[in-house]
């Protein structure tokens, strides 16, 4: 078994080929993408490779230590090309393909004019532990 | 077995422990040690003095714990010097242990912490569930708001804002895991005004019951927001409302207005209107008035906006809202719905879009996104 973290960008990411803002689709629409969202999570829940999932705010703030006292807090080195990301989901599935597959399917929720979205995913491994025997 | 009185009897049984000389970590070990005992002995054998019971096991818990440790750490002179243990007494020390749960040195997500296992005599595991946080992390943060009190004194009473303010930002978590926090919070503020005969907390009591007679209709089935004008008004509980109108009146009535109480007077008119258009927005605004007086809080100035909006036409709404600071959390929210009423749909569905991006949380995001997608869609046609 192995941890994926699959990650939703605002930004960042090459542009979904069913590229249109939120705000500008029909409420029917939204509730349709959010519930087959749901629906997923619900899935992965049932087959057990469901780890968890949230969705992040899109301000986010750069700190670092800077010696004694408060450390300097900023809107980011790079706030032009900043990657912003919007949400997260943790599978914990059998294989590497089988993380390609859900993934492909999540990039699959409807969007306007109930089509699919078609927006890229990151998929990322998780480092483990190393193992205690190695052969 | 009934967990409701176990868990109700858990704050005045420690009390006592740390009354008789317990320090406060090793008298709440001693405590859900003897909690445990209860819930595996009572069902066979229920004692006739539940409270005697616990604070007995309990005591005898903490000697045998302190006991053990006395050869390292050099107790057994303060055993000795005890007196054996006495029936509890009638009047208890639970107030105490609310605010020494609530100490100012705490940051508040321990003060919580602290005083659902303390006061409210949650397991950690609880406790960790209702706030989705590892069990292990929950328990480092108890130790840790054990560890800041264990110096304090317990015989001065502290601050009861403080409390209040504790009990309600339990009460906001609402509803997680397998405790109904939003339920507990109203359980111990109750217990906190059998102990302590004070307005606000009256007026606390009164506001957590407003509120939570409209929860139910507070979300649909599928989680999204339904707003105030659009919740079914024939579920909202309307025992739970009559409960919280009587506490505030009598609260009020006592001419010691706090911010609670002026909260409370707000839902109360809310809880009262048999439907939206019938709402008294006017006195509404005074209450407002009152809790900008009290606060002098600006998100209490943008809801009075809100207010204004409704009772003075959404002109006078969005120049109430033209004083304020447009980075105030919900600024957006508010002006995007002023906006609306007063016809201007496209800069409305511009300033839902934007107070979607800054929504605090999933659901209210989704629903301003719908907002914004419905004002985009009807300008469209």
């Amino acid at each position: 078994m192995a941890k994926y973290l699959l990650l939703k960008h605002y930004r960042g990411a090459p542009s979904a080929v069913n590229d249109v803002p939120m705000d500008q689709w029909t409420p029917e629409e939204i509730s349709a993408h959010m519930q087959y969202m749901h629906d997923f999570a619900t899935r992965l829940e049932g087959t057990g490779e469901f780890v968890d999932g949230q969705a992040l705010a899109p301000e986010g703030t750069f700190v670092r230590y800077d010696g004694e006292g408060r450390p300097p807090v900023t809107d980011g080195p790079f706030a032009e090309t900043k990657d912003l990301i919007a949400g997260w989901m943790v599978i914990d599935v059998d294989s590497y393909e089988r993380a390609v597959e859900l993934a492909g399917e999540l990039s699959a929720a409807p969007g306007a004019g109930g089509k699919p979205i078609h927006e890229w995913l990151e998929l990322r491994p998780f480092l483990t532990a190393p193992p205690t025997i190695t052969e | 077995m009934n967990e409701v009185l176990l868990r109700s009897l858990t704050p005045s049984v420690l009390a006592i422990l740390v009354r008789r000389g317990a320090d406060f970590a090793a008298a709440e070990d001693a405590v859900q040690d003897a909690l445990v005992e209860a819930v595996r002995v009572w069902p066979a054998d229920p004692p006739r003095d539940p409270k005697g019971w616990l604070v007995t096991v309990a005591w005898r818990r903490f000697l045998d714990a302190t006991r053990a440790d006395a050869a390292r750490r050099r107790r057994e002179d303060l055993v000795d010097e005890q007196p054996a243990p006495g029936p509890a007494p009638a009047v208890d020390d639970t107030l105490q242990l609310y605010f020494l749960c609530a100490h100012p040195s705490l940051t508040p997500s321990s003060a919580v912490a602290l005083t659902l296992r303390a006061v409210g005599g949650l397991t950690t595991r609880q406790i960790a569930r209702a706030y989705l946080v590892p069990e292990a992390t929950m328990a480092q943060r108890i130790s840790r708001a054990k560890r800041t009190v264990s110096g304090v004194r317990f015989d001065r009473p502290g601050d009861v804002a403080t409390v209040l303010r504790v009990l309600y930002l339990v009460f906001n978590e609402g509803y997680s895991g397998d405790v109904d926090l939003a339920a507990e919070a109203i359980r111990l503020t109750r217990q906190l005004a059998a102990h302590v005969d004070h307005p606000e907390v009256a007026g606390l009591l009164a506001l957590m019951l407003l509120h939570h007679a409209r929860r139910a209709t507070r979300t649909a089935a599928d989680g999204s927001l339904v707003p105030l004008a659009e919740q079914d008004r024939g579920r909202w509980d309307t025992g739970s409302i009559a409960e919280g109108v009587w506490i505030l009146q009598a609260a009020l009535a006592r001419d010691r207005l706090g911010e609670f109480q002026a909260q409370a007077a707000i839902a109360a008119l809310h809880a009262d209107a048999p439907t939206a258009e019938e709402t008294d927005w006017v006195q509404i605004v005074e209450w407002y008035d009152e809790l900008v007086r009290l606060t002098d809080s600006p998100v209490v100035r943008l809801n009075r906006a809100v207010a204004v909006g409704e009772a003075d036409g959404p002109r006078a709404g969005l120049a109430a809202l033209a004083a304020l600071d447009d980075s105030l959390p919900r600024h957006a929210a508010v002006a995007a719905y002023l906006r609306e009423r007063d016809g201007d749909l496209a800069t409305a569905a511009r300033l839902y879009a934007e107070a979607a991006r800054n929504a605090p949380n999933l659901a209210e995001r989704d629903h301003l996104t719908r907002q914004a997608a419905r004002l985009n869609e009807r300008r469209r046609r």
